[in-house]
């Protein structure tokens, strides 16, 4: 494959579409397959395929390098994503992806970062890693793979299981509220993105985590998913009932498509610049609101705030290192210092 | 011991009250060089003035402690660093209270700092302190209590007390008791003389009695108002001349109303030093070492070493990333070393609990990483501003699983900084995790040594974005030495997915028995690499003889001032200092075979054989004998103490005469 291609991330969806024009000349055109590897070992029916089959289409449509991308995961069904993916990966710790994907951003702004968690890793675990990966607001697309249960372990109440739901440590059901996913983060200092989707509806799922991906900065996109083997009619009334999911609209959110909805006739106009209005959206779980409830480009990103732009030459290093040492040195009588 | 006979001395303030200070007979006298400089601030009402006996001495140690926040840090850290200025060798002790304000005049509170100086090289802190400056009679019987005092040393005691009715008796019964214990007691009215140059004479106390100090040990006092001038730089002209006022004012008043002086000949030095304590020398080290990231969160006492380096990082392009807890400091350094670019981050015992998990992935993944743990007293939360080595097994073992990576320790503070030049070359070399085991002694102390002479080779080299070799594997172990080459994110052709399951070669999970075998001996494999790079340790002392000391870390200062003294008395003894505990490096068998005993000392814990129930079934050994043993199958015996203060060379020679007889 052509490495040349187009490293930096979009700063606006909005940008010159000439300078897009431009960039597409150097693109290297990629396949599907260039991004395939292996067989997925997910269920069937599972949505952790859906999430799969739309992240490779964005990467092929966006024409990402495969060298210069990497999806990190935690530990979860979901968190096997990156081994499906012929790019760069960690399937790191349960609950760390997030400060993992961080260090890669920090270190390589060249490099294009994906986090795939679940529920249990993203809002229990690593529940710390999600509120400040909130407040740090580095460019990377993070995808909350949530079934409401923890699946790779046989069936416990996750964070996001709704009361009374009947797992195998909540046998009478599960004891507490749910947490919802979209007012937390929505209350977070820093918050620039926040967008929900189901995994049944694939248009929109493409959609959103394209909008998502050119957002600048950290992307939060809550998936709501099917879990076949432990919870297999958990979410069947929404599936059925079109009714029961609320579509988010605006022209400076998702512009939807007259088959989407020919279907889904609960269509909310909602501007993602509404923050007031997003995490009233957000406090709604029936019907499910789907789509971008808030987004704000112009948060401060710690990678930027950061980073250096210049190059660390040994010069450049020596330069402060030589400085340092002037400041603690003790020179003997009758030696001049020679950094003076 | 005989009471001093106390002469008043009068002395005027402002109010125009007159205080009395004292100032003890004098037996017999000889000239001083008294200092011109006295001349011009001699205070209006002309005192006593009486002759001063000077003593000529190798070395002294010397207190300065207040309450918090009355600033005996800031002048014991300023007299360290001027007796190193006038060549001296110096290893200057911090003395922290746990807490960050405790109440006012508690035996607990102590704050300040201990210096040791002396003609030649000091390389630890000593035993007894000789003299101590003490802001008030509850910080000094904290000192006493606690065995740290010399007996019969001199105290100089901030007077004032005796005038406030609330404290007057404690002070005065505690100052008699002092006395009558043989303690030469010399009462100053330090509050009174400094607020002749300074409305808020609290807050000026520390500089007069810097200016005191100098004034005792014949310092060149010019050297001190440079000192000075450098420690309140930022502050501005104004903060410098009158902190310059109280030092002369507290000069003057040891030469108009002390009788006696010390004088500690220096050294001529040649060569430039850097005087820094081990947590700025790990910073400098991290500065040094190429490293572009220090991913960190706050924790005692390894902080310093990161509010230091927060300070300078980003002058060479370097970032302190203060993460939101102690697994994600280790996580962004996972990331930032997994994308390319080897990260250090740094903590303490509790810390480095949490990060062991983490750590595992590191190991699991191969992906190089410095890990710096300053070593804080535990379990729990132990002493955290305390010193203790009781790390090394979680640093050697720690993580669950088989998790082989590299331990190190540096033993001074020079080590310290090229400990961490060393750590980032053999993580990046060994794709390993390497941890330096520091200490709160070492990071707390400041010693001068070798300015260091800047290398290129420090530094890390550029990040290899070259296209991978086709059917290269990301982890192709190499059959002798586990050894395998990192494929960068960004090379091209070497797309694939680390995981901290168990994986093949190609980094694909692993589901066969025979796989996880051949993977494992690869990682262990990498240990044996290293350690054959490795030169045999040093023997400090013969090859051979009755008795070798071992030890790690921060106490070899201490162990071999001992050794050497005894050596001196025609003791066959000699000492030998790990560095690298893992893995331990060639030739310790044989070493080891050269003795007719060898023990351990440590700073953490074993049992006692006095104990009634321990014997030889059940006797816990100190980390480093354990190891020693069970590696050369050597009947290494330990000493331990876990104290939370640093290992006293007084208390490695009773080990070694004991262990003699």
């Amino acid at each position: 494959m052509n490495t040349i291609t187009n490293n930096s991330m979009p700063t606006a969806p909005g940008l010159a579409s000439a300078n897009n024009a431009l960039l597409e000349l150097y693109k290297e055109q990629y396949e599907l397959e260039d991004y395939q590897k292996g067989v997925p070992r997910w269920c069937s029916g599972c949505g952790d395929n859906a999430i799969l089959t739309a992240v490779q289409r964005l990467c092929r449509d966006e024409a990402l390098a495969p060298e210069k991308t990497v999806f990190v995961s935690g530990i979860g069904c979901s968190s096997r994503f990156p081994h499906y993916m012929n790019t760069y990966g960690v399937h790191s710790l349960h609950g760390r992806a997030l400060p993992i994907a961080e260090g890669i951003r920090l270190a390589r702004p060249d490099l294009k970062v994906f986090v795939n968690m679940g529920d249990g890793d993203c809002f229990s675990i690593g529940a710390a890693h999600w509120v400040h990966a909130v407040r740090y607001n580095m460019n990377m697309l993070a995808m909350v793979h949530d079934n409401n249960i923890y699946g790779l372990t046989k069936k416990q109440a996750s964070p996001t299981s709704p009361k009374g739901l009947k797992t195998n440590t909540t046998p009478r059901g599960a004891y507490l509220d749910a947490l919802n996913p979209l007012t937390v983060t929505l209350g977070i200092a820093n918050v620039s993105f926040v967008a929900q989707v189901v995994d049944w509806i694939p248009k929109l799922l493409y959609q959103t985590l394209s909008e998502a991906y050119h957002h600048p900065g950290f992307s939060f996109v809550r998936i709501i998913q099917r879990c076949p083997e432990w919870l297999p009619t958990h979410l069947d009334e929404y599936l059925r009932d079109p009714e029961r999911v609320l579509l988010l609209t605006h022209d400076n959110g998702l512009t939807l498509d007259t088959d989407l909805t020919k279907r889904y006739t609960k269509i909310e106009e909602h501007d993602p610049s509404d923050i007031h209005r997003a995490r009233e959206v957000a406090s709604g779980s029936d019907p499910i609101p789907v789509g971008i409830l808030y987004r704000n480009e112009n948060v401060p990103r710690y990678e930027e705030t950061r980073s250096d732009t210049r190059l660390r030459t040994s010069a450049l290093i020596r330069k402060g290192l030589e400085a340092e040492f002037d400041k603690f040195t003790i020179w003997p009588k009758g030696h001049q210092p020679q950094h003076a | 011991m005989a009471i001093e006979e106390l002469t008043k001395v009068k002395s005027k303030n402002k109010n125009g009250r007159v205080e009395q200070a004292s100032s003890p007979a004098v037996e017999q006298t000889r000239g001083a060089g008294v200092s011109p400089a006295v001349a011009q601030t001699s205070p209006s009402a002309p005192p006593l003035k009486p002759k001063a006996k000077v003593t000529r001495l190798k070395e002294h140690i010397v207190e300065i402690i207040s309450d918090s926040g009355e600033g005996a840090q800031k002048c014991g850290q300023s007299f360290g660093a001027i007796v190193a200025r006038m060549g001296l060798g110096v290893w200057t002790v911090e003395i922290i209270p746990a807490e960050i304000r405790p109440p006012a005049r508690s035996v607990a509170g102590a704050s300040g700092n201990r210096i040791r100086f002396g003609s030649t090289g000091v390389t630890n802190g000593g035993n007894e302190t000789d003299l101590v400056v003490a802001f008030n009679e509850q910080v000094l019987l904290g000192r006493v209590r606690a065995n740290e005092l010399k007996p019969g040393c001199t105290i100089l005691i901030e007077s004032m007390w005796r005038e406030d009715r609330r404290v007057a008796e404690s002070y005065s019964t505690a100052i008699d008791e002092l006395k009558a214990a043989g303690y030469k007691v010399y009462e100053i009215p330090m509050e009174v003389e400094c607020h002749k140059h300074m409305p808020d004479a609290k807050k000026g106390k520390n500089m007069f009695a810097l200016g005191l100090l100098i004034g005792l040990y014949s310092l060149d006092l010019k050297v001190g108002r440079e000192q000075v001038a450098l420690t309140f730089g930022k502050k501005g002209a104004k903060v410098i001349e009158s902190n310059v006022a109280l030092l002369e004012a507290g000069y003057a008043y040891a030469q108009e109303n002390l009788d006696f002086r010390y004088e500690i000949p220096a050294a001529k030095s040649t060569e430039a030093q850097i005087v820094v304590n081990g947590n700025t020398a790990l910073a400098l080290g991290v500065l040094a070492s190429g490293m572009e990231i220090c991913a960190m969160y706050p924790i005692t006492p390894a902080t310093s070493a990161s509010h230091y380096l927060s300070d300078v990082f980003e002058v060479v392009g370097g970032v302190v990333h203060q993460a939101e807890d102690e697994i994600a400091a280790c996580t962004f350094a996972i990331g930032a070393s997994y994308a390319g670019k080897c990260t250090v981050t740094i903590t303490s015992g509790p810390g480095f609990s949490l990060k062991q998990e983490a750590i595992g992935l590191a190991v699991m993944g191969e992906i190089p990483l410095v890990v710096v743990n300053v070593q804080r007293g535990g379990p729990s939360t132990g002493q955290p501003t305390k010193t203790e080595q009781a790390d090394l097994m979680s640093a050697i073992y720690g993580s669950h699983g088989d998790a082989p990576k590299v331990v190190l320790a540096p033993a001074t503070i020079e080590d310290c900084f090229y400990s961490v030049i060393m750590a980032r070359k053999i993580a990046e070399t060994f794709n390993m995790v390497v941890v330096i085991l520091s200490d709160a002694n070492l990071a707390n102390s400041q010693a001068p040594f070798t300015r260091p002479v800047f290398d290129e080779a420090w530094l890390a080299p550029p990040i290899d974005q070259s296209a991978v070799p086709t059917g290269a594997k990301p982890y192709d172990w190499d059959s002798k030495t586990g050894l395998a080459r990192r494929f960068i994110p960004g090379q091209p052709g070497g797309q694939h997915t680390l995981t901290g399951l168990a994986h093949d070669e190609d980094s694909h999970v692993a589901y066969d028995a025979e796989i996880n075998q051949r993977a494992i001996r690869a990682r262990s494999l990498k240990l044996a690499a290293l350690q054959k790079t490795l030169k045999p340790p040093t023997v400090f002392g013969d090859q051979t003889g009755d008795l070798l000391v071992i030890g790690w870390g921060s106490t070899k200062g201490a162990i071999e001032e001992a050794v050497t003294e005894l050596r001196e008395q025609g003791k066959k003894v000699s000492s030998m200092h790990l560095t690298f505990l893992q893995p331990m490096a060639p030739g310790i068998k044989e070493i080891l075979a050269g003795f007719r005993k060898v023990i351990a000392i440590e700073n953490n814990w074993s049992d006692l054989p006095s104990d009634e129930i321990i014997d030889e079934s059940n006797r816990r050994y100190t980390m480093l004998a354990t190891l020693l043993r069970s590696r050369y199958l050597v009947d290494v015996d330990c000493f331990s103490e876990c104290r939370g203060t640093p290992l006293k060379p007084a208390t490695v020679r009773r080990v070694i005469m004991e262990a003699l007889s």
